[in-house]
């Protein structure tokens, strides 16, 4: 019931929020057709959602079908709105809610560019090591890493090379897929 | 094997196909093939407009009368921009419309060729879905597609792009399917049975039930319109309607509250305050309904029947939310209601009808007459008096005559009332007459309009002459932009910053420049046989009725205040009402 008359002064939508934020990884199955990721995105920025991250690639080249990620922050009344408005868009097939689910695996893969000589030039490799980072270009004064995990330990590894050269980081964006026998 | 034609052919072989009879459209370069192909033909009439924004208006009026798809051809650049804000309209209206426009050749697109923009682009967010027809082979298809999307689940526009070299293409005709489906698009019709017995549940337990039903009644069809007549016979509750669903429920009723919302009657605004079981039918929780949120209808179990279930739970949380054609759900709701009960709740809820008739004493349309002047609600008052026998239907351009139209011509038939709702587009009224009279030749169609608004399509009359369309203008002239010039008064101290119409056009002699007929009344005492003049002239008329000009439109929920906190009429100051919090909102 709607019953919850709060204190707030306020009017029409600016009620006062009750909900706390939670970080959501929406994936979103399309037809790939031109235009698509543009229907999307334009939806979370008409309505005002948020993109924390993106990734949309074509998984099924025969059927023109693509396969978003997407990751959000919103209180869980609004992350209902999101889904319901994906769900709206003629081209989307399925939009399910991973973090809802919550079993899904979730990986991110970043290229790490880190420049330096000697001491700090073997601490990057040390640790690049310790995060089963790979070396996948190298020259005499830098090494371009390819990182792959969590998102946190992206940022984390991130966070360890800046004091040691770092350079430019490019990610991918989140990858997820639910465990288990089952597909979305 | 298919028949051959070119791309403009199937454009026109396609609408035949799909049983359109008129579009409304304005033509230019990119769409001269299309052109070429209904000038071939004589299925097809097409309704030369003057403006873009005319076509779109025009083609939503049309729609909204018949129950069919409105449909508009414009051409490249110019001509889609121009056709940004009907397409807007009927997407916040759930109007059916396809609308196809020219496009630059393939080879142009993106080096801005000469009347070239990304129509795609600019409609996406402004169209239930938008379509770029690169290839001959993908446009029959579409063209069928298109109809489906914006006639099936909750209507809306839908735009088709076809570049001029598509039109010239020659390729295979595909006809429409029989049972049109889609693979990703699927409208849900049927709702979810135990959501409507728990439904029924509660409306067989409600001692304050209200009806709160919307423009999805109007858009379900007629049989909607019968099964809510029913579906309140049956349970003896009362029905209150917002803007757009106006005419699904008889005005004449004894159940009938009026309309709800900002300037909604007193009655409709408290029942829904004091409900304790709100059923809402095919309407979304617009803000001119609910007022300030968190205190709206704090009491009362909620049920929400809509088609789109996005409108669910977006602004106000529902108990018993069901997804499914309104008129669909309806019967299932007289059904399961019929194996229980053949009685309406008429003693358990007599203390609530109680309630509701000293709501009603209390007058919240009431406003002070004179004879000296005339008062617009009063001249709504005649026009609806000298009108109500007739085949009538009434289309408004936005402000204060809107809602005067709104509260005081009455309404007994679903699809006698085009409004721009959602958008409020000034400028509606007339080409949305237009396309009415377009549909219904022999009917009368009233655009009760505002002088401001109404100068914004105003070129339309030529539309109306040209086509013999003998649609009739009346004017609610108060020299201001009523509406604009109320909230300055309520909001900013009565400093009436750019709201007077000045150098107003006489309207008498306006229309017969168009070739029209002008009337002007200021004079209560001839207002009625001014008002029988309009009528009995076989032609477009301007009927410019001089009105009081600082009249407010009562009562009305001030912003930021909740149903129970209304302005009612002969409130003195209303300029010290809402608060600072208020005044930010629109």
């Amino acid at each position: 019931m709607n019953a919850n008359l709060l204190p707030t002064g306020s009017a029409y939508f600016l009620t006062q929020q009750t909900q706390a934020e939670e970080r959501h990884t929406l994936t979103v199955l399309v037809d790939n057709e031109p235009g698509v990721l543009a229907r999307v995105v334009g939806l979370f920025s008409a309505r005002g959602f948020n993109i924390d991250s993106l990734t949309v690639s074509e998984i099924e080249h025969d059927k023109h079908r693509s396969r978003i990620t997407v990751v959000t922050v919103a209180t869980p009344k609004v992350l209902a709105q999101i889904k319901l408005q994906l769900e709206r868009l003629v081209p989307v097939h399925k939009v399910h809610d991973l973090t809802e689910a919550g079993n899904a695996v979730e990986r991110e893969l970043a290229l790490v560019k880190v420049a330096g000589v000697g001491e700090s030039r073997i601490e990057a490799l040390r640790l690049a090591d310790a995060f089963r980072a790979q070396v996948i270009d190298a020259t005499t004064e830098s090494f371009v890493f390819e990182v792959t995990g969590k998102s946190t330990k992206i940022e984390q590894f991130v966070a360890l090379m800046a004091p040691l050269g770092l350079v430019e980081v490019v990610r991918t964006g989140l990858a997820a897929i639910t465990r288990g026998p089952d597909g979305m | 094997m298919a028949e051959q034609m070119t791309g403009a052919e199937m454009v026109v072989r396609a609408l035949i196909d799909q049983g359109v009879e008129h579009i409304f459209g304005y033509p230019g370069g990119a769409v001269l093939p299309i052109y070429d192909a209904i000038f071939q033909q004589d299925q097809l009439q097409h309704i030369l407009v003057r403006h873009e924004q005319g076509a779109t208006h025009m083609a939503e009026g049309y729609a909204r009368s018949t129950g069919k798809c409105g449909v508009v051809l414009v051409t490249s650049g110019p001509g889609a921009t121009n056709a940004v804000t009907g397409l807007t309209d009927a997407l916040l209206d759930s109007i059916p419309l396809v609308c196809i426009t020219g496009q630059v050749p393939t080879a142009l697109i993106g080096s801005d060729a000469f009347q070239e923009c990304d129509t795609v682009g600019i409609t996406r967010s402004c169209t239930k879905h938008n379509y770029l027809v690169k290839s001959i082979e993908d446009l029959p298809r579409i063209l069928h597609e298109a109809f489906y999307i914006a006639t099936s689940g909750r209507p809306g526009p839908v735009v088709i792009d076809i570049p001029k070299d598509v039109q010239f293409a020659l390729g295979a005709y595909v006809g429409p399917q029989s049972q049109p489906s889609h693979p990703t698009y699927k409208p849900q019709h049927e709702g979810n049975m135990d959501a409507i017995r728990a439904a029924v549940d509660l409306m067989l337990r409600a001692e304050r039930p209200v009806f709160y039903t919307g423009g999805g009644i109007i858009n379900s069809g007629p049989e909607a319109s019968r099964n809510l007549r029913e579906l309140a016979e049956l349970t003896g509750f009362p029905v209150t309607s917002t803007l757009m669903g106006l005419g699904a429920f008889p005005a004449s009723s004894d159940q009938w509250l009026g309309m709800l919302g900002m300037h909604g009657t007193y009655e409709a605004n408290m029942a829904m305050h004091d409900c304790d079981l709100m059923i809402c039918l095919g309407a979304r929780f617009d803000d001119r309904i609910t007022g300030r949120i968190d205190a709206f209808s704090p009491g009362s179990r909620k049920i929400h029947v809509d088609i789109d279930p996005s409108s669910i739970n977006k602004t106000i949380v529902v108990d018993v939310p069901i997804v499914g054609d309104v008129n669909s759900v309806m019967e299932e709701m007289i059904r399961i209601w019929r194996s229980r009960t053949n009685q309406p709740r008429t003693e358990a809820i007599a203390p609530w009808w109680k309630a509701i008739a000293s709501w009603r004493g209390v007058n919240s349309l009431g406003f002070t007459n004179s004879d000296t002047i005339i008062k617009p609600q009063h001249a709504i008052q005649r026009l609806y008096e000298a009108t109500k026998d007739r085949d009538v239907y009434i289309t408004t351009e936005v402000g204060q005559h809107q809602m005067w139209a709104a509260q005081h011509f009455h309404f007994n038939e679903p699809n006698r009332w085009m409004t721009s709702g959602g958008l409020g587009t000034m400028g509606y009224g007339l080409p949305a007459a237009i396309g009415v009279q377009v549909a219904h030749p022999d009917a009368l169609v009233i655009d009760i309009a505002g002088e401001a608004s109404v100068q914004m399509t105003m070129q339309e009359m030529s539309t109306a002459l040209q086509y013999g369309l003998p649609v009739k203008i009346f004017i609610l002239n108060n020299e201001y932009m009523g509406m604009v010039r109320q909230w300055q008064e309520l909001l900013h101290g009565g400093r009436y910053s750019h709201s007077y119409s000045d150098a107003l056009p006489d309207f008498v002699k306006l229309a017969q420049a168009y070739g029209g007929h002008g009337i002007r009344c200021s004079d209560p005492a001839q207002l009625d046989s001014a008002i029988d003049e309009m009528i009995n002239i076989n032609k477009p008329v301007i009927f410019d009725c001089l009105v009081s000009k600082e009249e407010n439109c009562l009562p009305m929920i001030p912003s930021g205040k909740p149903h129970n906190e209304m302005i009612l009429p002969n409130t003195a100051d209303i300029g010290s009402i809402i608060d600072e919090k208020g005044k930010v909102l629109v």
